[in-house]
């Protein structure tokens, strides 16, 4: 431990929760109200992605916004840096 | 006409039972009259909270079903003049509670007079749960500083915005609380804990009251009195201030700073 990390505060762990609950509580907010579908859409579309490509489960997003009057529903997947699609 | 107040939280051992109990006798202690009915079908246990357990004879259950008369069921509280007790009923049949049956009870029990109609709510999200906040007026969400009694108690606003017949009339929807229990001054100034402040901001709500972590409120239990009779605990005041808050009037927080050690303390103590 260097000297200067003495007087450097550490995040302290309720900051931590803080941050951990305001994301996940705006995420579940955000899925309210949605279609009850959705999940599990994005289960099976996660199965279908794995089938190709090794993706983590947090890297499929869908959303379901609103445009111009129109519904949106928006998918992405984050692919792994080091895998390219074969 | 009656206020139907649910105290509910999604999480277990949050403080339900306690908070429905002392909410309860600080409302009848003002001279309300009120009554409270335990939802927890299948897991009785406000009645030992309030230390009625052994004059139990009928329940919840069997007033729905027609066993017997409200009357017959309602125990009346033997410290306050003002405040009944409807156990909960130990049945494993989850479906024993109506909609229709609930509706029924509530609206007898509001034209018997009573002021108060508060609803312990069972923990988790199922049909007890739905049932206890369906045709409240208010709900007072009791959370922990802690961060999954807070994500519980956000599912719990979701709900109560939703599956309610306030909101589902659209008359307004169920007015909501905040209610902090086991809160630790020194722990949130020392950054280990949430603060009311951050619980507030998160789930958006104003709050009715913060009891501070207290070895009362287990005594209490053990001897079937609810904590806000202790007048000389913390806890008790603690509810006092947050019936008062329910009842409308202006009352500031106590308890959510460290009370400051005097020198002497702070040399001689731990």
């Amino acid at each position: 431990m260097g000297l200067l990390s003495l007087f450097r505060k550490a995040p302290s762990s309720a900051n931590l929760a803080k941050e951990r609950l305001r994301i996940i509580v705006a995420q579940e907010r955000g899925a309210r109200g949605s279609p009850d579908f959705l999940p599990l859409l994005r289960r099976e579309l996660l199965e279908v992605i794995r089938k190709y490509v090794n993706v983590d489960p947090s890297a499929v997003q869908i959303t379901l916004g609103n445009e111009d009057g129109h519904e949106v529903l928006e998918l992405s997947v984050f692919l792994p840096e080091t895998q390219r699609i074969a | 006409m009656a206020e139907i107040i649910v105290v509910t939280s999604g999480k277990g051992g949050v403080g339900k039972t306690t908070t429905s109990a002392s909410i309860a006798c600080g409302l009848a202690r003002r001279g309300k009259r009120v009554v409270v009915i335990d939802f927890d079908i299948g897991l009785r246990n406000l009645d030992l909270i309030m230390g009625c357990e052994r004059r139990v004879v009928y329940d919840f259950v069997n007033v729905i079903q027609g066993d017997c008369s409200l009357k017959q069921a309602l125990i009346k509280d033997k410290r306050i003049e003002t405040l009944y007790v409807l156990a909960a009923s130990q049945t494993r049949d989850k479906e024993a509670l109506t909609s229709e049956g609930v509706r029924r009870v509530l609206d007898e029990l509001a034209n018997d007079g009573f002021e108060y109609i508060i609803c312990d709510s069972p923990a988790g999200i199922e049909k007890g749960a739905h049932l206890a906040m369906y045709f409240a007026d208010r709900a007072v969400v009791v959370v922990n500083p802690e961060i999954s009694s807070v994500r519980d108690s956000d599912r719990i606003l979701g709900l109560l915005a939703s599956k309610t017949s306030r909101a589902e009339k659209g008359n307004g929807g169920v007015k909501e609380h905040l209610l902090l229990t086991r809160y630790n001054p020194r722990r949130v100034a020392s950054g280990e804990m949430l603060s009311v402040d951050d619980v507030k901001e998160i789930l958006g709500l104003d709050v009715i009251g913060v009891v501070p972590e207290s070895p009362d409120v287990l005594s209490a239990s053990n001897a079937g009195l609810p904590v806000i009779l202790n007048d000389v605990s913390d806890a008790s005041h603690a509810y006092e201030d947050a019936v008062a808050r329910l009842l409308g009037e202006t009352v500031p927080l106590r308890f959510v700073t460290e009370p400051k050690k005097g020198l002497f303390a702070r040399i001689f103590g731990s």
